[in-house]
């Protein structure tokens, strides 16, 4: 996002529009999308009608009217609430728009270049692009390497390489090269762009209603038809109490008391702020910087039971750092670590450098003017698998000083007639069970030790992984070490299980046991081979700086390549179900208290004795000043409490990384008993403030 | 005075429930899982033969729509059976006392009634019934009714417990095995213990006696002790006398008294055990008994404060209008708590006669689906529909899809348990209002007020709720509540059995996500504390306007010195 936004929730221009959406969500045609609100919307329109007769008839009904006002504040608090999430969206696409201009693509056909507009390319068209130009559509580099900056979509200003061939060659349309030149094979139609589907998705224009929320809407579709087949009947059971009291049967109850009894007693609550939840949990997402396809895909990660996580970058600092040098027998350390160092000068790897620093900080041995020892660099290459210097004597001896992995060495070692000792050969795989990497350092038949090569686990990943299983979630670290070092490593990151020597084809196998054993798994990946691991993983979010084919295949892109984004999408998908739950159980607790307010105050007259007061009033436990007040007072609370409960619904509910049971208990406790509560409270003061 | 002995009692009922409860759990988890039992030997060739007999190849499953399509064609026929012999019974033999062919509508509701397990009875058993019909039509239909809810029971435990299949076993098999190895085997047991208890079993003509102040009396006799052993154990309620219960040829001691409640819980109790086996969680069957125990003894509760409180009407003596004195107030209490909750229907005090407090326990535990125990298997299926609702409420708030037993529970499952329940409602609500608003209901009424409208109210929720038991105020036995009833009692049999079978069928498909620490569990405290709550809410709350128009507003009006 060009705006990381950390704005407030409501802004004076937002909250503005919402008001105006609001009432033109009026609309049955949307209105009916939401069945509860839709019957409140009926019932509003039906005493607002009632009213009006009343009126030509000469009986205005002040009460009447305001169970009509509060009716209709009751449909439009719904409208603003999911106007108001929609609204942040719209702000955001509406600035993704302003970045995609008319952009004039350079199409290659055959060897020549010919000018169309961006919108007019199609799937499979090759087009140039140089400094300064903007990439026209989505697509694959297929020939150059160029510094792009994304900042149009990722926010970050720092650009970015793409090139053909590797992990890194996918492209957006709407991003611009700053250096060299790129053929790129469009992979995308107009209209269907990476950036189109995202302006859509933050703007809602697609949203379609997640497994869950449907499943959700029916439940609460039910329960209004149950409450509804219990005010309907309501007149018929009160008509015979009537005559049962003596009273004349036109004192039966209105419509708009039955109505307003109805609108208490279904779920308007959660009905209201369902999409709004819905919206505002996709915001989330887009604002941690991820794109979803789908909304499934944010309700699936928060089912997800494993994940499978890549060593490097998301448990594992990228690099190796070298922390220890262990001689050979014969050799003291400062002879190794000076060896180590002047193999290391010109080599540029983080753990390169690393040897250098350590031995600067150990052993105080300072950087050489490398032209004075007349030294030849030596890099590393897969075939000999070693790098070191040549050093040449004032005499014309030329000595060779490498390192390398033990197996290399050894070689190395051997064919200049060296032993390579047992000491050492225990060292290395001491280290190797460490977890460490170990970098044997000869010169020419001497082996004269090890350097110990360490992975840095990243700060705080142990925590994040216990509060993982404290959630239920298992983590799998994926790494190509071998298992040795795999096991140690996963050991100090507490990780739960680990794969060692892993390829594309065992992470894929892996998904599919965890899916036959009936876990959901979620991963992250970017190269083309993690593409078929990211469609059969039930959540695969893929780098944005990985391949188009593995954009393609997970159903979400996280933007800021960031490997522990998994972590806080799982989060994101939790905190979604559980506002969803907890503000139904709010809504249906909610119930008990409106009984208490609505039926002593409509059955007073019912076998009254003397003092006109019927029995039933003995169930007005609240106190409730008159029969009015206290049917009024229900449906204002019901109406208010929507419109208190937005910012609840567009920011979650509060979520910690806690197990299953105490999360159920901490949230049963306030919105389950809270939402008993509250009513009686709520209610009880409209009910002083209306009588005052 | 509710005594220390009162106590006692109740303590000893449950006591036994509870020593009962895994007895006959583990046994009848080997009947239906098909392991070797105490009845195997000397009743297995009896079943090979039924099936050679009628053709079904005991290992062939189905899939749900062929199981529930087994079962309505299986009840159809039995339905048309009760029927027919009703209307034909006076052509037929063992009928010495010559009665009449039954009425259309009455053959109507009979035939439901016993079919659907709902035992309602709009006649008189001894005046209406030959000993045919008691014993062929009746008697048979309170063996197979039981077995058809235990049989749902079973295949909705195995669409739990099985993953990515769509079999959820043969219905024939489960019948025959329900019939042959749980209800047969245990109701001649328990008739024997009743003969020896002194009730009746023979075919011999009404009997007529002359009383000390010289008047004449017809004393009914009949097969009565086989007849009250399966109306027990299959919750079934339907009496051999019109008075059931309180009737001292169908239950005569204090002991038979006792056997006839734990009777009623009996096979209920069991099922929740054999239950939490059959899914894999013993624990979880312990939960729901839980559950439902407290639920008892809630109910228990407010029934004896009802009865035993003060009235100020009669000074401060508890009523015993309409009770047994051989039984006394806790024992009738006792039993209409239990038989309401069981969906058993059979009565030892008149309903009619309890307290407001007690009469409104009495149709709540009807209104809340008969899932407290409740009849046998549909107690426990009635639960699980409630169970579905209260992990797909509750369990969002844990933060994923909501999974039972590792199931998730997604659209189709919500959408049929949703439709048990509004169906439910539909037909007591409905009904009761046509009902209380049409002269066709209203006549026949014999009490006024409130509680004239808790008479109307307990018909229908009896009827949908398949428990059989009466107000008895009610003179049910015209066209409009013999058909009305007998809809009910239809709809809400069916109505439930067909979506918890489908939900059975569409849960069998499902992976089984193991269990880990983000699983919401349904074995421990906090499951139960939400269930009950969402059972009072959800099950409850619909049902509260209508209550407090009838018992809670008679209630009120007693305390003010108002009766009906």
């Amino acid at each position: 996002m060009t705006t990381k936004s950390n704005k407030s929730i409501f802004n004076k221009k937002l909250l503005a529009r919402a008001a105006k959406d609001s009432l033109t969500k009026l609309n049955p045609v949307s209105l009916i999308k939401n069945p509860v609100i839709f019957i409140v919307g009926i019932g509003a329109f039906l005493t607002t009608i009632i009213v009006f007769i009343g009126i030509f008839q000469g009986a205005y009904s002040s009460f009447n009217l305001q169970i009509s006002i509060w009716l209709w504040f009751t449909v439009l608090f719904a409208n603003f609430s999911e106007a108001i999430a929609e609204g942040r969206g719209k702000a955001q696409a509406e600035s993704l728009r302003k970045n995609r201009t008319q952009t004039v693509a350079r199409k290659m056909v055959g060897d020549k270049e010919t000018e169309v507009l961006a919108p007019d390319l199609r799937k499979g068209d090759i087009v140039v692009c140089e400094v300064n130009d903007i990439i026209p559509s989505d697509g694959e580099v297929i020939e150059g390497i160029a510094s792009v900056d994304e900042s149009a979509i990722t926010g970050e200003s720092a650009p970015v390489i793409r090139e053909s061939g590797g992990d890194r060659s996918a492209v957006t349309g709407g991003t611009k090269v700053l250096s060299d030149r790129i053929l790129i094979r469009i992979s995308a139609d107009a209209g269907d762009t990476f950036m189109d589907r995202m302006i859509a998705l933050v703007e809602g224009a697609k949203r379609q209603k997640t497994p869950n929320e449907i499943a959700l809407t029916i439940l609460l579709s039910g329960l209004t038809i149950i409450f509804l087949l219990a005010v309907v009947t309501l007149p018929a059971f009160f008509g015979y109490s009537l005559t049962a009291s003596g009273i004349s049967l036109s004192h039966n109850l209105s419509i708009p008391v039955l109505i307003a009894l109805l609108v208490c007693l279904i779920p308007t609550t959660i009905g209201g702020l369902l999409s709004a939840i819905g919206i505002s949990g996709m915001d989330r997402l887009i604002q941690r910087n991820v794109i979803a396809t789908s909304g499934r895909a944010i309700e699936a990660a928060g089912d997800v039971d494993v994940l499978l996580l890549d060593k490097t970058g998301t448990i594992t600092l990228g690099n190796r750092m070298a922390t220890d040098f262990i001689p050979a027998e014969g050799v003291t350390v400062e002879e190794l670590a000076d060896a180590a160092q002047l193999s290391s000068l010109s080599d540029e790897t983080p753990e390169g450098r690393s040897i250098v620093i350590l031995a600067k900080e150990k052993f105080n041995i300072r950087g050489r003017d490398i032209t004075n020892l007349h030294a030849t660099f030596i890099p590393f290459t897969a075939q000999s698998r070693m790098s070191g210097v040549d050093l040449k004597t004032p005499e014309g001896k030329v000595h060779q000083i490498r390192k390398g992995s033990s197996e290399a060495i050894r070689t190395f070692v051997q064919e200049n007639n060296g032993i390579f000792s047992q000491k050492v050969i225990d060292t290395v795989s001491d280290l190797a069970r460490q977890g460490a990497t170990p970098l044997v350092v000869a010169e020419d038949n001497k082996v004269l030790g090890v350097i110990h090569l360490k992975d840095i686990v990243k700060g705080g990943i142990k925590q994040r992984f216990a509060e993982l299983r404290q959630m239920g979630i298992r983590t799998v670290m994926i790494t190509g070490d071998n298992s040795l070092t795999a096991a140690a490593i996963a050991a100090e990151a507490g990780v739960d299980d680990f794969m060692a020597e892993a390829t594309p084809e065992d992470k894929l196998r892996r998904i599919r046991e965890e899916q036959e054993k009936g876990y959901l798994v979620g991963m992250i990946g970017d190269g083309t081979n993690d593409a078929p691991a990211l469609a059969q993983a039930d959540v695969g979010i893929a780098m944005n700086s990985g391949t188009q084919a593995a954009r393609e295949a997970g159903n979400m892109v996280d933007l800021d390549s960031n490997p522990t984004k998994l972590i806080e999408v799982v989060e994101v998908g939790k905190q979604l179900l559980m506002t969803r739950g907890a503000l139904t159980t709010f809504s249906i607790a909610n119930d008990v208290a409106k009984y208490f307010a609505i039926i002593p105050a409509i059955s007073i007259a019912l076998y009254a004795g003397s003092n006109g007061q019927g029995p039933l009033s003995a169930l007005n436990i609240m106190k409730l000043g008159s029969p009015e007040s206290a049917i009024l007072s229900a449906i204002i609370f019901n109406a208010l409490i929507i419109i208190a409960l937005i910012p609840l619904a567009l920011k979650g509910v509060p979520y910690r990384p806690i197990s299953a049971n105490r999360a159920l208990a901490k949230n049963l406790f306030i919105y389950g008993l809270g939402g008993l509560v509250a009513p009686f409270v709520g209610i009880k003061i409209i009910d002083l403030l209306i009588n005052l | 005075m509710f005594t220390t002995f009162d106590f006692l009692q109740i303590i000893i009922f449950v006591g036994l429930l509870i020593g009962l409860t895994p007895i006959m759990g583990n046994y009848m988890y080997k009947v239906f899982t098909g392991e070797k039992h105490l009845m195997s030997a000397p009743l297995g060739w009896f079943e090979r033969l039924t099936y050679k007999l009628v053709g079904v190849n005991s290992t062939e499953e189905t899939n749900w729509k062929s199981y529930a399509f087994g079962l309505l064609l299986f009840n159809l026929i039995g339905f048309l059976f009760v029927f027919l012999l009703q209307l034909t019974q006076a052509f037929l033999p063992l009928n010495p006392t010559n009665l009449p062919n039954v009425s259309w509508h009455s053959a109507f509701n009979t035939a439901a009634s016993f079919m659907t397990n709902t035992n309602w009875q709009g006649y008189s058993g001894e005046t209406t019934m030959s000993y045919l019909v008691q014993m062929l039509a009746l008697t048979v239909q309170n063996f197979v009714s039981a077995a058809t809810g235990i049989a749902v029971l079973i295949a909705l435990a195995r669409g739990l417990s099985r993953k990515t299949t769509d079999k959820l076993g043969n219905f024939w098999v489960d019948l025959t095995r329900s019939t042959l190895y749980v209800l047969l085997p245990l109701s001649i047991l328990l008739a024997v213990i009743f003969v020896s208890q002194g009730v009746i079993q023979n075919f011999d003509t009404y009997q007529t006696a002359h009383t000390l102040q010289g008047a004449q009396q017809v004393i009914p006799m009949g097969p009565v002790a086989s007849q009250e052993s399966i109306k027990l154990l299959g919750t079934n309620g339907g009496g051999f006398f019109n008075s059931n219960s309180s009737h001292p040829f169908e239950n005569p001691t204090p002991l038979s008294n006792l056997l006839q409640m734990l009777a009623i819980f009996l096979i209920p109790a069991g099922l929740t055990f054999m239950y939490g086996k059959m899914v894999g969680s013993k624990r979880h069957g312990w939960t729901i008994f839980t559950v439902m125990l407290i639920l008892f003894f809630a109910g228990l509760a407010i029934s004896l404060y009802g009865e035993y409180s003060a009235n100020p009407i009669f000074g401060h003596s508890a009523l015993m209008e309409g009770k047994e004195t051989r039984f006394g107030i806790t024992h009738s209490v006792l039993y209409s708590v239990v038989t309401t909750d069981a969906s058993c229907g059979a009565v030892n005090a008149m309903h009619d006669s309890l307290s407001p407090l007690a009469g409104m326990v009495a149709m709540v535990n009807m209104m809340l689906g008969e899932v407290i125990f409740g009849g046998v298997g549909a107690g426990l299926y009635g639960m699980v529909v409630f169970i579905i609702l209260t992990v797909f409420i509750a369990g969002l708030m844990v933060g994923r899809t909501p999974e039972y037993l590792g199931k998730k529970v997604e659209r189709f499952e919500v959408t049929m348990a949703i439709i048990a329940n509004v169906i439910t409602s539909f037909s007591i609500l409905l009904f009761t209002a046509w009902a209380a608003t049409s002269a066709l209901g209203l006549s026949s009424l014999n009490n006024a007020g409130p509680h004239g409208f808790s008479e109307i109210l307990y018909a229908f929720d009896s009827g949908t709720g398949n428990n059989g038991s009466a107000f008895a105020g009610l003179n049910a036995n015209t066209v409009f509540y013999n058909l009305t009833i007998g809809f009910a009692m239809l709809i809400g049999r069916f109505g439930v059995i067909i979506p918890i079978l489908a939900i059975a069928g569409s849960m069998a498909k499902k992976k089984i996500t193991p269990v880990s620490a983000g699983t919401f569990q349904t074995n421990n405290w906090l499951f139960i504390a939400l269930l009950i709550g969402v059972i009072l809410i959800v099950g409850g709350l619909t049902y509260f306007p209508a209550l407090s128009l009838g018992p809670i507003v008679e209630h009120l009006l007693m305390n003010n010195g108002i009766t009906f």
